[in-house]
């Protein structure tokens, strides 16, 4: 390469970093914000021109979320409903999908165009009259009542049934006449050679509920059964409180957590979203 | 298993052939269907249902007919908010071509083997894997209507007079778009750059060599390509649009004078606040129609997205 033409070409690299870099800041910014305000004083929250680097670290806010609501609760109660939905919904998932991808049975187009069709009614749809149902069970502000409803997944089927389908049919055949029973065939030999779509679904199952807001929103009454992201909302009294410092430490300690899984498992992160979609429940 | 006692009797051979398979089949299949006739399937014929009466709780549901249908469509006093909603509904959704246009542009900067680039793709993720509900506080401290709010105090330092963002009625739904374009972009980029880069190389280097610009790289190869992709995420984000809810619940709560009362909130608040349920399941119903057809359109895409990857 000559010259001029390297030039060229480190000046457009520069560009490029200038570019994305600034993008990219301009991105985060709002976490920095919260980052900053988080560990700021009710005097320097409400100081002007604002600082981006306090001037006084108050770690206090963070003490001070945990003593001003149950978080600790919200924390339990959203590990236990998101840890149950994830092995049961994988579970259903699991069994269904085997069923469509590997067994010849009556009516099983017409079940499949079923399970598809659930994806067309959203959660919307099925709001007051779940909530009924859940008032007549008497779930409401019980944990069944945030786990039961969401241990079907008919776009998991989907999925598993797609990824069990790439497992050649000669497997099954030389394992059913060595006397492995169809259950045994599913869970020792199947599963763990599908592991990477389970991992991705079941993150996604995860994450789904975890960041759930509408339906633990009427399904919980009491301060000892909301989720993380319910107890934030009401931990935050809107645009009239005044404790920002707390709150940004709050909003803080609920967003922690997924941000950390995520850099833990990137890859199974990003193929989660990219395979799934949609984002909430 | 001897075959000489298959032919013992008709019965038996069918339940040898078909009968304990197709057992077996809705034993796998159970656990699903329950749940799905449970929590999906009832409840949506229900809403139908309860959309023909009127009930506001606690008192007695009341068979009316389509009148809650038609409360909604030409009541004086109830269809201007109604159909304020819809209005609300479609101009929040004008998020989502914004948003394609950030996503597809920053993806393409993005596409690119460079030193550091995966940290530069950590950094736009990172809002579309925090949840919308701490997204939303963070945002309500950053639209703070007073000067110690950051947008605020940017405008001050511009010379700029300070706005009240959420509690402007005009500037209220622009400032929930605002927030919409910059935490969806994260998972558009996602799929973008899948999208990108399952398109093969060879493609690029045979154009190169008969001497195509990167501008008619861009419409003859990769805007083609990308097709599905694009038509993928348009259906996802407007379907994501139409049930918005917690951004709205958590910042305006439908406000300032229903400036931001889309579909969703307005069944949300006429269902648990004002405990209609026959209008609520009406709108319910309405709003049902939407998403069906746009997660119809969605569905003829996954299939052809899957064997893409």
């Amino acid at each position: 390469m000559n010259r001029p033409a390297r030039l060229r070409r480190g000046l457009a690299n520069a560009g490029w970093y200038l570019l994305v870099g600034v993008l990219a800041l301009a991105v985060i910014l709002p976490f920095a914000w919260m980052l900053a305000t988080s560990f700021k004083g009710q005097k320097e929250v409400f100081s002007f021109p604002p600082t981006w680097i306090p001037q006084h670290f108050e770690w206090q806010n963070y003490l001070q979320v945990w003593q001003e609501a149950p978080f600790a609760r919200y924390f339990l109660n959203s590990t236990i409903v998101a840890l149950a939905v994830t092995a049961g919904q994988l579970t259903s998932c699991v069994l269904a999908a085997f069923a469509f991808a590997r067994m010849n049975f009556k009516g099983k187009n017409f079940m499949f165009l079923l399970f598809l069709s659930t994806t067309m009614i959203s959660t919307q749809v099925t709001l007051i009259p779940s909530y009924l149902i859940m008032k007549q069970l008497d779930w409401i502000d019980h944990y069944q009542a945030l786990i039961v409803p969401f241990l079907a997944n008919a776009f998991g089927v989907f999925m598993i049934r797609q990824s069990f389908r790439t497992i050649p049919r000669e497997l099954e055949e030389a394992a059913r006449l060595d006397g492995c029973g169809r259950l045994r065939f599913l869970v020792q030999i199947l599963l763990p050679l599908c592991r990477p779509i389970l991992a991705s679904q079941g993150l996604f199952a995860f994450m789904g509920n975890w960041n759930s807001y509408l339906w633990p929103l009427i399904v919980t009454n009491s301060d000892s059964m909301r989720t993380l992201q319910i107890g934030l909302r009401y931990f935050v009294s809107g645009e009239g409180g005044t404790q920002w410092g707390v709150y940004m430490a709050a909003a803080v300690l609920v967003s922690l957590p997924v941000i950390a899984v995520y850099f833990l498992v990137q890859k199974t992160f990003i193929e989660s979203m990219a395979t799934t979609g949609l984002k909430d429940i | 298993m001897t075959p000489g006692r298959a032919v013992l009797s008709r019965g038996r051979t069918w339940w040898r052939r078909w009968g304990e398979e197709t057992f077996s089949a809705y034993l796998f299949l159970l656990p699903s269907l329950a749940i799905f006739i449970a929590f999906t399937f009832f409840p949506a014929g229900y809403s139908l249902v309860v959309s023909l009466f009127r009930w506001d709780m606690p008192a007695r549901a009341v068979f009316v007919g389509f009148a809650n249908y038609r409360l909604l469509f030409s009541d004086p006093l109830e269809a201007p908010i109604f159909w304020r909603s819809v209005l609300n509904t479609f101009y929040f959704a004008l998020g989502v071509p914004i948003n394609l246009f950030v996503s597809l542009m920053i993806a393409l900067l993005l596409n690119r083997k460079m030193p550091g680039v995966g940290l530069f793709r950590t950094a736009f993720f990172l809002p579309a894997i925090t949840s919308v509900t701490a997204i939303s506080v963070v945002w309500l401290w950053l639209y703070h209507p007073a000067q110690y709010g950051l947008f605020n105090s940017l405008l001050i330092q511009l010379g700029l007079p300070i706005q009240r963002w959420l509690r402007d009625p005009l500037l209220a739904m622009p400032c929930l778009i605002f927030m919409g374009v910059w935490s969806g972009m994260g998972y558009n980029i996602i799929i973008f750059l899948a999208g990108l880069q399952s398109i093969p190389r060879m493609l690029y280097e045979a154009a190169e060599i008969d001497g195509a610009d990167r501008g008619r790289l861009f419409v003859h190869v990769t805007w083609p390509l990308l097709g599905p992709t694009l038509f993928y995420v348009l259906s996802v984000g407007m379907i994501n649009s139409l049930k918005a809810f917690t951004e709205i619940d958590v910042m305006t709560q439908g406000g300032p004078l229903n400036a931001t009362t889309t579909l969703s909130y307005y069944l949300y608040q006429n269902a648990f606040q004002f405990f209609q349920l026959g209008k609520a399941s009406a709108v319910a119903v309405l709003l049902f129609l939407m998403l069906l057809g746009l997660t119809w359109v969605q569905f003829r895409f996954v299939d052809r997205r899957v064997y893409y990857e």
